[in-house]
């Protein structure tokens, strides 16, 4: 027994050595003084592996990038930055396993992981009491603020609200009733209990919601239920989850729930990689929320989809979770070379107030751990892009949501000792 | 009038999805008794071969019949998913009858590996690999019964084996080189999109419904029909009958019991690739769409008491009536005048999980009271 787990440790040990030379970012390794190993934490198979497999190669291409251009400076000796990828398996207790391994093992000064909410919960606990370092890219529905957390998706202010906000006051729906529409699980619910407060503060009417239990991809009474509370058209705000949305557009489609018939869906979770997958010809005419569309015009927005397809391939697209991705590695460099140190404490320290020249534009980091973001909203066309419509200004991230009855005039802030995660306005 | 027509039109409609799903279950389970936790993974088997059809009927030569690609999936979706089946109980089940606790186990495993299958080899091998299997199982059934019964029929079967496996090679890699989207194995899931005369609605008696429901519907009902009248009216169907009734007897009678053993579980693994494709018309196709119909599938066959069709039919479409009916919460818009309390019950159960949660529990409540079903199985039988 003892023979053999020895054996075991060996092995690991072993293939552990062969995963960190083969991943081993790019660049010439003799102009570099030392280098440095991050964590990279995303499920590489199961369910999630379709969606956070292409962060994985995201964050490859900024280490990539940032190794091509000299590495990271700390205390005047430029260090590569090489890193550990492990797989979360799509489940949440993974997720935490490999934190500690990451963090105990490897002694990473910081992990790039994450996607589902679920997953961030049970990473949370082990940062928290490891003192360490999480960056977490996506897009979620906030009401939480760790001091060990960095949040560079968008909070449901930054995404929702002025979706919402949109399609009462200017979308061809303007001043419908609502019907919300979802996957049962946290996400969702929390994110229609904000827009229900919103489109109430407007004025409208929200008739109907529902929740379709994940996996299930049965619509029908659904579609009844539209049908029943919206007869004339409206509008329908879509959090649905992956394949769900299949199902959903191309049921609703053939039921005549069509753009043309009065009904336009506003999908928070529909980027262009998905809708790739489901097909603009069940899209066109609907609608989309992000910080960042493949089709915003600026140089930079340009140069991070071409690099990224010239690295992954043509066909490849990026959305908004990738750019997310993109940001917080440069975020990282960038705070780690002001504190010259890869000390926690320091670079969080350092982290907030850094500001990047995104490819959505300027972001800045703000006290309470998230990213100022601007917001776009985009008409699904036929080419399986965003066609931009609207862009607001820099909104600024809220962690505890304001039209949440439950953290309405609550806030969070990390600068300020007396203040930290949850204090009131 | 409208409303109930539409409300039993939905009913009719969600049923029938659970219906197509569970009918091979109903002949693979009822019948034979066979618990296979991989008759999702069937499904699932089916739905790719309505996506590969349809891709290769966008080639040229094809491309003017791409409007009947969807016909053409259904029986080749029954082939792939049958001999999949066939070969699945050559291998495995048939060591395993009279053991459900094993097969449950083997039959999960194997349910892993052919999601696992379809996530990491290129569907352009799959479907040769498929191929050479048809072609290996088959050809040496072909043979004149003279050769059959010589000696030497093993090495015709060998070699029958090699020329199976080249022909699928040459044919996975024509696939291959050909259509670029079958060349690369991904895990990503797919899309089945319905030819444009099944897309839309039709309108009857002043209501719309949509074309695929209704295709769906009329699929279920061919299947239900012809399975009904092959078990009831032909030769091996009185002899799958007969084997379910009593196999020692029927053994001694003369009927090959190992045959219509294949036979009965190829028949059922087909089905479940019809349902597949039925099921490919509603959703996206990936590795795990048929884990999601499976636990609805015994739900159907346990419900309507195992081994018989009629009451599998009558689960199906009750169940399919009652999700409407909760789900949508019709009996509001029955009877819009109802007491405070009642109605606000019914509005807390108008959605899709709580809907569910009410079917199961009324299902759990029905089983207590008829723990065999709604068409229990009588006779002498029953005991052993």
């Amino acid at each position: 027994m003892r023979i053999s787990r020895r054996i075991l440790a060996g092995l690991a040990t072993a293939s552990l050595a062969v995963t960190a030379t083969s991943c081993g970012g790019g660049g010439t390794s003799g102009s570099f003084d030392d280098t440095v190993t991050v964590g990279i934490l995303h499920s590489l198979s199961g369910t999630m592996a379709i969606s956070e497999s292409t962060l994985v190669d995201t964050e490859k291409m900024a280490i990539e990038e940032i190794n091509a251009a000299g590495g990271v400076t700390v205390g005047g000796k430029s260090y590569k930055i090489e890193y550990i990828v492990e797989d979360g398996a799509s489940d949440w207790p993974t997720f935490a396993e490999k934190s500690k391994k990451l963090i105990d093992q490897d002694g990473v000064p910081v992990v790039f992981g994450g996607w589902t909410s679920a997953s961030r919960k049970a990473m949370l606990p082990v940062y928290e009491s490891k003192d360490a370092f999480l960056y977490y890219p996506i897009q979620y529905e906030a009401q939480e603020c760790s001091n060990n957390i960095f949040y560079t998706g968008a909070t449901p202010n930054q995404q929702s609200e002025p979706a919402t906000d949109f399609m009462y006051k200017r979308s061809p729906a303007a001043g419908g009733d609502f019907f919300l529409v979802g996957s049962d699980y946290v996400f969702p619910r929390t994110s229609n209990t904000i827009t229900k407060a919103q489109v109430k503060q407007l004025g409208g009417k929200v008739v109907g919601e529902d929740y379709l239990p994940l996996g299930n991809t049965e619509v029908a009474p659904i579609i009844s239920k539209i049908k029943k509370a919206l007869p004339e058209g409206g509008i329908i705000i879509n959090t649905l989850n992956g394949d769900q949305n299949v199902a959903f557009f191309k049921q609703i489609q053939d039921a005549g729930i069509t753009p043309s018939s009065g009904y336009y869906v506003m999908n928070y979770s529909i980027a262009e990689e998905e809708i790739s997958t489901i097909g603009p010809e069940f899209l066109e005419g609907h609608y989309g929320a992000w910080n960042y569309m493949m089709s915003i015009d600026t140089p930079a927005s340009k140069k991070f989809a071409a690099s990224f397809k010239k690295r992954w391939g043509a066909d490849r697209v990026v959305a908004d979770p990738q750019e997310s991705a993109y940001n917080m590695v440069y975020l990282w460099k960038q705070a780690v070379e002001d504190a010259g140190t890869f000390d926690d404490n320091a670079v969080r320290e350092a982290l907030v107030g850094q500001k990047f020249d995104a490819p959505q534009g300027p972001v800045e980091v703000m006290p309470n751990h998230h990213l100022s973001q601007t917001v776009r909203i985009g008409e699904i066309n036929a080419e399986g892009g965003f066609t931009i419509l609207e862009e607001t200004g820099v909104v600024l991230p809220q962690a505890w949501n304001q039209k949440h009855p439950s953290s309405k005039g609550f806030a969070c802030d990390w600068t300020d000792p007396s203040k930290g995660e949850k204090y009131k306005l | 009038m409208e409303l109930l027509l539409d409300s039993l039109f939905n009913g009719v409609a969600i049923g029938s999805v659970l219906l197509v799903a569970a009918l091979g279950l109903a002949i693979v389970f009822g019948l034979m008794g066979v618990i296979n936790l991989a008759h999702g993974e069937l499904m699932m088997l089916g739905a790719y071969t309505t996506y590969v059809t349809q891709l290769i009927f966008k080639l040229p030569i094809l491309k003017p019949f791409y409007n009947s690609y969807i016909i053409v999936s259904i029986f080749l979706a029954f082939i792939v998913s049958g001999v999949v089946g066939i070969l699945l109980e050559k291998t495995i089940i048939r060591k395993l009858y009279g053991s459900p606790l094993e097969t449950l186990l083997a039959t999960w495993g194997v349910s892993l590996i052919l999601q696992q299958f379809v996530r990491s080899v290129p569907l352009a091998y799959g479907t040769g690999l498929v191929i050479s299997l048809l072609i290996g199982l088959f050809l040496p059934t072909m043979f004149p019964s003279k050769i059959k019964e010589s000696i030497n029929f093993k090495y015709f079967k060998f070699s029958s084996w090699i020329f199976a496996a080249l022909t699928g090679v040459l044919t996975g890699s024509l696939i291959s080189s050909s259509v670029s989207k079958l060349s690369r194995a991904s895990a990503r899931n797919v899309d089945v999109t319905a030819p444009s005369w099944m897309r839309g609605q039709v309108e009857i008696i002043g209501t719309a419904f949509p074309k695929t429901r209704l295709m769906i519907i009329v699929i279920t009902l061919i299947s239900v029909i012809a399975i009904t009248l092959f078990l009831n009216q032909s030769a091996w169907g009185m002899r799958i009958r007969a084997v379910t009734q009593n196999r020692q007897m029927s053994d001694c009678l003369g009927i090959s019991t190992e045959k219509v053993d294949i036979i009965t579980f190829g028949i059922g693994s087909g089905l479940a690739g019809v349902a597949g494709v039925a099921v490919s018309l509603l959703g996206s196709v990936g590795p795990n769409v048929g884990g999601n119909y499976i636990v609805g599938c015994f739900m159907v066959v346990v419900l309507g008491g195992v081994g018989n069709l009629l009451g599998t039919v009558l689960a199906s479409f009750g169940i399919g009536i009652m999700t409407d009916l909760i789900g949508a919460g019709r009996l509001l818009s029955i009877w819009p005048d109802m007491p405070l309390p009642l109605s606000n019950t019914i509005n807390f159960f108008a959605t899709t999980s709580m809907a569910r949660v009410m079917i199961f529990a009324l299902i759990v409540i029905f089983l207590q009271f008829k723990p065999t079903g709604l068409f229990p199985q009588k006779g002498r039988m029953v005991e052993n």
